[in-house]
């Protein structure tokens, strides 16, 4: 009787344990010193894309909305919070806290443009979405590559053709220089933050998807005029889902921007874009603990497979199509599902059995 | 639009009620009055008139094409009427939307079955319950106190739904994988759910056995009577329209052709002609699956 409840409430736990015990593994990793410098430099941009690609699956597997864009919200996030934490330096010398405001205003930057992208292109029917993400992401990539801005004694000043043209006084420092992207920055992020932002996302993700709002957004995604049908307004839960996932795509942003010296505007194009949105894909739709792997497995592996140098490309490839073949493949899953990785059906599959 | 729906209230209507003797000391729940759709200048449903009581249950039969479902689609702002007004207990609701609708007191079944496949059952009747259940989405992702005695409340809801026809052991299955005759139930308990005052039920038997015909039409009934509501249903299956309804509309063409009770339906020599066939005495409509989209 209350089967699938049970097993949601179970498929979360064991989405916060894998978390929880890979994090305490890395650490354990780190500790011994196990691990090469280069998958160190990983764990942040790791937990970063992990963010992503549940914040995505948000819209594309519980919404089922396509949005194109996703990283242009991790932009916007990651240049807010790139100012605000310069800004702070002083304020603010805690750098957890100077993180945490950071990542605040990132996430707040990133609602608003999530919102104001919204309003028209919710209301409407079709893959609209998609589009107006995809040039979204494009504009803003744009955009900032033309933005110098700075502060001195006097204030913030904002320029569109160079960095002599912010004129700032002698103690002044550029934040944004346009091409050249946000330099001077401060490392602030860690594999702990990374860590802690990832629970956040799953807290806010989760219980989302697991309440009134969320069952709402899956109502809507399984027929929209049945939804509106029993009184749920279609506008309101598409936008309620695809501002959450810019807000935590913003958090994610700063967090990921605020682990380099140095960061351009490139970082977040397209090609972003479709690698989290291949998270996301092969994770499985609307499966948070799939996003999670996909994320972390495709971040490490071009890594591990520095090895073979130049087919790494060819290799890294081939493992996504395989993957993909195995996900599409059912006498592959019929296999699968023999061989004990069944839970996920097992329940209804033997209640239809009895009625039959 | 609102201009004209005005100017059109102006005009003296003619008689429409169908109002049963229970129900003719009660306001009407709905009152339609001159409504009209043209789909690229072709009217689908023209100058249609009705007043239905609060506690009747009212059928509109007519030949597949004759714009039956286009009416509840009017009826619930799935589409916007050309012309008309509609009254739901005495409010206007020419500005209102489909969510509106729903919330103003009109729950539906659509002719090919509308549920939320990937969901259990329990969370489709729990998404009829949606604007019932008082918490909101801050409650819902900090598990305030308020979201769990909401779904508490809301579950023990869902079960006494349920139970109305037998499906509680079912609460736990993905809907899409119910079959045929469960899914027409569930989509009905849904609408239920939604604490409507009229329900528009689109073909409810289309599929079923004799005998789940049967138990659908007590069902209807003791739904009526339990919760005091009424019920418009399209069918096709004679026995059922004449067996459960105390008033008839049929329409051909988009139009009404004649309004009665079920006895005066079966005498109406306009209705026997235009639907019910040559053959005299014998009722019996072959039934089609509509391709529109929005049955
Ligand atoms: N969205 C639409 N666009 C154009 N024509 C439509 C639309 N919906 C319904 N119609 C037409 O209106 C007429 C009535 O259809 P309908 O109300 O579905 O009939 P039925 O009485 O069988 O339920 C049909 O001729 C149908 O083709
Ligand atoms: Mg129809």
């Amino acid at each position: 009787m209350r089967g699938l409840r049970l097993r949601s409430n179970i498929d979360n736990l064991l989405t916060y344990g894998l978390v929880i015990v890979a994090y305490i593994v890395m650490r354990l990793l780190i500790a011994g010193g196990n691990i090469s410098s280069a998958l160190q430099g990983q764990l942040v941009p790791i937990t970063a894309y992990i963010v992503m690609a549940v914040s995505l699956n948000l819209t594309v597997g519980v919404l089922g909305e396509l949005s194109l864009g996703h990283a242009g919200f991790m932009s916007v996030g990651a240049f807010s919070g790139v100012i605000t934490a310069t800004l702070l330096t002083d304020t603010i010398p805690t750098t957890w806290l100077r993180l945490a405001l950071a990542m605040l205003v990132g996430s707040l930057i990133a609602a608003i443009f999530g919102f104001l992208i919204g309003i028209p292109v919710l209301r409407l029917q079709g893959d609209y979405l998609a589009i107006v993400t995809l040039a979204f992401g494009e504009i803003i990539k744009n955009v900032m590559n033309t933005i110098y801005l700075g502060y001195d004694k006097n204030g913030i000043r904002i320029s569109m053709e160079s960095a002599n043209a912010l004129k700032l006084d002698e103690g002044g420092k550029v934040i944004l220089n346009g091409p050249m992207g946000a330099i001077g920055i401060t490392k602030l992020s860690s594999f702990n933050a990374g860590f802690v932002l990832i629970l956040i996302t799953l807290f806010i993700v989760l219980n989302l998807i697991n309440s009134k709002s969320g069952r709402a957004i899956k109502a809507v995604r399984d027929d929209k005029i049945a939804a509106e049908s029993v009184g749920i307004s279609v506008w309101r839960y598409r936008m309620m889902a695809f501002v959450t996932s810019a807000t935590l795509a913003g958090a994610a942003g700063a967090l990921y921007a605020l682990n380099y010296t140095t960061v351009v505007a490139r970082k977040f194009d397209f090609n972003t874009s479709i690698l989290i949105l291949v998270f996301v894909v092969l994770g499985g739709m609307g499966n948070i603990r799939g996003s999670i792997i996909a994320a972390t497995v495709l971040t490490v592996l071009p890594e591990v497979l520095r090895a073979f140098n130049e087919v790494r490309m060819l290799v890294y490839a081939i493992i996504l199509i395989l993957v993909m073949l195995v996900r599409n493949n059912v006498t592959l899953r019929q296999l699968f599902q023999k061989i004990g990785i069944k839970r996920r059906n097992s329940l209804a599959n033997n209640k239809e059995g009895d009625d039959a | 639009m609102n201009s004209e729906i005005k100017k059109t209230k102006m005009v003296p209507l003619p008689s429409q009620s169908i109002i049963p003797e229970r129900d003719i000391a009660q306001k009407p729940i709905l009152e339609v009055s001159r409504l009209g759709i043209n789909f690229g200048g072709l009217a689908a449903v023209e100058d249609f008139n009705i007043a239905v009581g609060p506690t009747e249950i009212c059928g509109i039969i007519g030949p597949n094409g004759a714009g039956k479902t286009t009416i509840f689609n009017l009826l619930t702002k799935v589409y916007q009427p050309t012309s008309g007004a509609i009254l739901l207990d005495g409010q206007d609701t020419s500005n209102m939307n489909t969510v509106q609708i729903n919330q103003a007191g009109i729950a539906r079944t659509f002719q090919n079955i509308r549920l939320f496949p990937s969901l259990s059952v329990e969370d489709n009747v729990k998404i009829g319950l949606h604007n019932q259940i008082g918490y909101n989405m801050v409650s819902g992702i900090f598990r305030l106190p308020a979201f769990f005695s909401g779904e508490r409340r809301a579950r023990k809801r869902v079960m006494e739904l349920l139970d109305i026809f037998d499906m509680t052991h079912l609460a736990s299955h993905r809907a899409g994988s119910l079959p045929y005759g469960a899914q027409r139930r569930l989509e009905l308990i849904r609408a239920l759910a939604t604490n409507p005052k009229l329900l528009l039920l689109d073909e409810p038997a289309a599929g079923m056995n004799p005998s789940e015909t049967e138990e659908l039409m007590s069902n209807i009934e003791k739904i009526r009577d339990s919760f005091q509501i009424a019920i418009m249903l399209i069918e096709h299956d004679m026995r059922l329209v004449m067996g459960i309804c105390e008033g008839i509309a049929v329409i051909n063409y988009g139009k009404i052709i004649a309004k009665g009770t079920p006895e005066e339906i079966q005498k109406n020599p306009l209705v026997i002609e235009a639907y019910l066939g040559k053959k005299k005495g014998k009722i019996h409509v072959k039934r089609d699956r509509d391709p529109g989209l929005l049955q």
